[in-house]
């Protein structure tokens, strides 16, 4: 287990690799304007890198979620985005039942 | 200095059938357990959340630690995986622009940018004046990032009451409830390609760089999606 200062010092290095990224964000954006085409570029990097880490969180995850296995996690993942889109995009019943389902898969 | 009735505006985002709130605490409660078992007292772990605000970075600091990585490599490793954060920031930030507002307002609310605050500010920002859309886009940050740190500290708190399982299933809840915003936000062309690609290149390419997948899917998935989106004229 690591020591208290190493904790502290993993917090901060964290923060800072963190904020770094954001603030750079805030000052390219000064220099982007909305109607320009890097802003559509930079608009589809920001979508599809997210979408890279959401694909990477279902199949390979970090934390408590790789202890379960991932065709639950696929099956998980299908149900509720057909759930999302037959209901009209209601947010709250898929992710309810998400947590609800895999709980249950699991123990099975 | 603020307006208020746009900062309440984007505070009260919180609430509805669209709220960000339950997939936030799902989350970090999970988060606020996992600290525990790595090792954190509570007000390392509120810092934790306090300071840093990104889950996956969160994650791999934990993770790193346990294996016992030095600080140069968690910062590394961090960097890499919370550097989403960059495009995402210069893909809002120019919406929230305007020439009245001062740049603090910009440096220390960019704290605020992460998946949950960024989908929604994207969703709602045209209902807003253009002059307070900072101030809306403070609120909804101010209430994303205070129940994080609240649910990080009723995860550490709730640890032991919190089996295994439960864990698991709150852990999946961030993932899909982000899934479907996506999906509610594939409105022309080059944003569905990039998000059908990068969803399909992000766990590709981690077959063959756990540390620089996100970041060459993204660019490349990104880049892809933007030529079609321009040849087909969008």
């Amino acid at each position: 287990m690591a020591s208290s200062q190493i904790i502290i010092l993993a917090i901060i290095a964290t923060s800072i690799a963190t904020y770094i990224s954001r603030f750079m964000g805030a000052l390219t954006s000064e220099k982007v304007s909305v109607k320009s085409k890097i802003f559509k570029w930079f608009n589809c990097v920001a979508y599809s890198t997210l979408a890279a880490l959401l694909g990477r969180m279902i199949i390979f995850p970090a934390g408590v979620l790789a202890d379960s296995e991932l065709i639950m996690r696929l099956i998980v993942f299908f149900i509720c985005i057909a759930i999302f889109i037959i209901s009209k995009r209601n947010l709250v019943i898929p992710t309810i039942l998400s947590a609800i389902m895999l709980n249950f898969l699991i123990q099975i | 200095m603020i307006n208020l009735q746009a900062f309440f505006t984007g505070l009260k985002s919180l609430k509805g059938a669209r709220s960000p709130a339950l997939p936030l605490a799902a989350c970090f409660v999970a988060l606020g357990a996992l600290l525990k078992d790595a090792g954190f007292n509570i007000q390392q772990s509120a810092a934790s959340s306090f300071f840093t605000y990104a889950l996956p970075g969160q994650l791999v600091m934990a993770e790193s630690l346990l294996l016992g990585a030095s600080i140069v490599n968690i910062f590394l490793a961090v960097w890499l995986v919370n550097f989403r954060l960059y495009p995402m920031t210069v893909s809002l930030f120019p919406l929230l622009e305007h020439k009245s507002q001062p740049k603090w307002k910009y440096y220390l609310s960019c704290h605020f940018l992460a998946v949950s605050s960024w989908l929604i500010a994207k969703d709602t920002y045209k209902n807003i004046n253009a002059k307070y859309r900072i101030d809306f886009w403070i609120g909804i940050g101010t209430g994303t990032w205070l129940t994080a740190v609240l649910m990080t500290i009723i995860g550490y708190l709730a640890a032991d009451l919190l089996n295994k399982e439960m864990l698991i299933g709150l852990a999946i809840v961030n993932p899909i409830y982000f899934f479907c915003m996506m999906i509610g936000a594939m409105k022309n062309l080059a944003v569905s390609i990039s998000v059908i690609l990068g969803t399909t290149l992000g766990p590709v390419i981690y077959l063959f760089s756990t540390e620089w997948s996100l970041l060459f899917a993204g660019l490349i998935a990104g880049s892809v999606a933007f030529l079609f989106g321009e040849k087909n004229g969008q």
